[in-house]
């Protein structure tokens, strides 16, 4: 995009809105990716088992699977809101 | 060697049928002896593109299916020589493409008619007939535009042709994959209004074949039944013209990506 596009008035400029939606979205599946068909859905349902004890949002899990010379690694990770006294 | 090359997207009616034909047509006016294969069953359009419609006889299923030979379906194109066309069937029976009976008409293609390029026009979508397209693809042009819905489907379908093709099947790894950006606007992504080339690659991170403007030749190219590339003064006929060159190996700077008529502040801060 040029420089001369910053000098629109904001809502104009929405294709950097979809650059920055796009960028994160394919960040999301690509760290899904290659891993086991039953991914998305291990991920909604422990979603739903941590939801019975702590509010967390979609946003907040997160799912890998990381390939390490023959072993898989299945990582999970949770961000908690602030102060949450668990 | 014969290339195998898959035209792909993900997403529908961003323009794989057009890059099909104008790339198939490419290739051949180069002199390589070219096929181009409509996957797209049920929904075929390929023949209409390369303004062949009225002689289609036989299709690519009844070629799998033993009805006929590959020298009886496969249309010889008029206008270029080394051209050839096999149509999609109508039929709606979607398991009529089988993998061996895709790799058979492969086989037929390179080892009886001697082509050195296969064109795969895939159809949309993530299912059965693209991933047929692709399967056996040696390489791939991933065709895309400028829009949110259409750059993630690609992305998906990057993912898909890292893992579902023979070639990675048999640990061969990606087949190399190729960016052609096509309906795209330098006046709207001047305006901030749409992704820009860069902003595409920055989230695709594929090599760029080309940049296809949007133009009105592609529609006048489809009503009169004759690929786009044959139109050479056209913009759209020449972007894929570059692209088919730049597809062959050659380096060419990417063109049609600055509108011609720009105002003072566009021509001191307009980008590429
Ligand atoms: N560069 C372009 N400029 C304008 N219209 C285009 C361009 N490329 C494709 N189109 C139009 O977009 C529509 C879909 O194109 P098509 O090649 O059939 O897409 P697909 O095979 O991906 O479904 C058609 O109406 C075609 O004329
Ligand atoms: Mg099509």
């Amino acid at each position: 995009m040029s420089i001369f596009s910053y000098l629109l008035p904001k809502k104009q400029r929405t294709a950097s809105v979809a650059k920055e939606r796009l960028q994160i979205i394919v960040a999301r599946e690509r760290s899904m990716r290659g891993g086991p068909d039953y991914l998305p859905q291990l991920q909604e349902e422990l979603l739903a088992v941590v939801r019975k004890y702590v509010p967390v949002s979609p946003e907040s899990v997160n799912v890998q699977v990381d390939r390490d010379s023959g072993c898989e690694i299945l990582e999970l990770n949770i961000t908690l809101q602030d102060h949450q006294d668990a | 060697m014969t290339r195998i090359v898959v035209v792909t997207s993900g997403k529908g009616g961003v323009g794989k049928t057009t890059t099909s034909a104008a790339l198939a047509t490419g290739l051949a006016l180069r002199g390589f002896r070219t096929a181009v294969i409509d996957f797209d069953v049920g929904l075929r359009n390929l023949d209409l593109i390369m303004g062949c419609e009225r002689r289609v006889v036989y299709d690519l299923v009844n070629v799998i299916n033993g009805d006929a030979n590959i020298r009886q379906a496969l249309i010889k194109d008029k206008r270029v020589d080394n051209l050839f066309i096999l149509p999609a069937s109508q039929t709606r029976d979607k398991d009529a493409l089988t993998q061996e009976g895709v790799e058979k008409v492969l086989n037929a293609l390179r080892d009886d008619m001697a082509m050195d390029f296969i064109i795969c026009d895939s159809p949309a979508g993530i299912e059965k007939g693209a991933l047929m397209a692709a399967y056996f693809a040696d390489e791939a042009v991933v065709v895309t535009n400028p829009e949110v819905s259409s750059v993630r489907d690609s992305d998906r379908m990057l993912g898909i042709l890292a893992s579902k093709t023979r070639i990675a099947e048999q640990g061969g790894g990606d087949i190399p994959a190729r960016l052609l950006l096509t309906r795209y606007s330098p006046e709207r992504v001047m305006r901030g209004e749409m992704l820009s080339v860069e902003d595409v690659q920055d989230i695709l991170a594929v090599e760029l074949l080309g940049v296809i403007p949007e133009s009105q030749a592609v529609l006048s190219a489809s009503n009169a039944g004759s690929p786009v590339i044959l139109d050479t003064d056209s913009d759209a006929g020449q972007a894929y013209l570059d692209a088919v060159a730049r597809f062959l190996g050659e380096d060419l700077p990417h063109r049609f990506l600055t509108t011609g008529k720009k105002g003072l502040l566009g021509r001191l801060f307009g980008g590429q």
